[in-house]
């Protein structure tokens, strides 16, 4: 492979490494985060906002879908539009306390 | 007959066959897990008292392998980047790291599960437990599973890299599809589990 290739590639790499530091310090800021016992809804807040971040950097940059093809993309839309759905099944169960607090 | 577009990219498509199947099957995995990360918010919402993960697990083991698993997922995708320099020597340093650092993150669950059931804390003991059993036992499975693929890729299947290197350049990237997927469940399971 020529210089160019390798060249390319040593920036990739950098940005891997990158990658990797910002997931050490944000799985250090999560983990620190829990052991100040904040109340439930702020505490999964936070821990699922770093997550999400952690999850993002994860897929745009070793999973590559900051630059990959349109069906890619297709097919992962309609992954998260069900994932969505299913997180929000569970609030059926509890659909007829919601009805009643505002009737 | 020869299995189409393993190197060439398929024009409707755009992309190589095994890009696009892996790209599927990790829709499909999605689900799975989401299909119980949705079991774990009804069990927990329907509960009438649920403890903190971390009354219950061990969060500075746990931290260690997130630490692991994220540094598998780099060694992964460098094993990747020195096929593409044409490095074959670094790529087998850097696939064998990765099946080490699964095999750490395997120890580290195994001393985890072992002091749950030594204390009588099996799955049987709570809901809670019962879904944290369930969650990190599939994934546990999936590492196994990560484990048999790059050990294979690292082994016999390297013979690939000498007749047809960049058919071979294309399998490790998308084995390393699926092992940064797992590598990302654990990013999502180890707050869930141990820090709410």
């Amino acid at each position: 492979m020529d210089t160019h290739a390798h060249e390319d590639m040593s920036k990739h790499v950098r940005t891997y490494l990158m990658v990797f530091g910002t997931l050490m310090v944000l799985t250090l800021i999560t983990v620190g985060v829990s052991y100040l016992h904040l109340p439930t809804r702020e505490q999964v807040f936070v821990a699922l906002a770093i997550a999400t971040i952690k999850g993002s950097l994860v897929a745009l940059f070793f999973m590559h879908l900051i630059d990959e093809r349109k069906l890619i993309y297709s097919v992962l839309t309609l992954t998260v539009v069900f994932f969505i759905f299913l997180m929000f099944v569970p609030l059926a169960t509890i659909l007829d306390k919601i009805v009643l607090r505002y009737q | 007959m020869e299995i189409p577009y393993t190197v060439e990219v398929r024009p409707d498509t755009g992309l190589f066959n095994g890009k696009l199947g892996v790209w599927l099957f990790l829709s499909s995995e999605v689900m799975l897990f989401a299909a119980l990360f949705s079991s774990y918010i009804l069990l927990r919402i329907g509960s009438v008292e649920w403890p903190h993960g971390w009354q219950e697990l061990n969060v500075p083991m746990a931290a260690l392998n997130t630490v692991v698993l994220i540094a598998s997922s780099v060694t992964m995708v460098m094993a990747w980047a020195s096929l593409k320099v044409n490095d074959f020597g670094k790529f087998r340093l850097y696939l064998g790291l990765t099946i080490l650092a699964a095999f750490i993150f395997l120890v580290v669950k195994y001393f985890e599960y072992a002091a749950h059931f030594a204390e009588g804390a099996g799955p049987w003991r709570s809901d809670f437990l019962a879904i944290y059993f369930t969650m990190t036992g599939l994934h546990a499975l999936h590492i196994i599973g990560g484990i048999v693929v790059n050990s294979y890729l690292w082994g016999p299947g390297a013979k690939m890299w000498k007749t047809q290197p960049e058919r071979f350049t294309n399998r490790i990237e998308i084995a390393g599809l699926y092992w940064h997927f797992v590598d990302l469940v654990w990013i999502f399971l180890f707050p869930v589990l141990y820090l709410l």
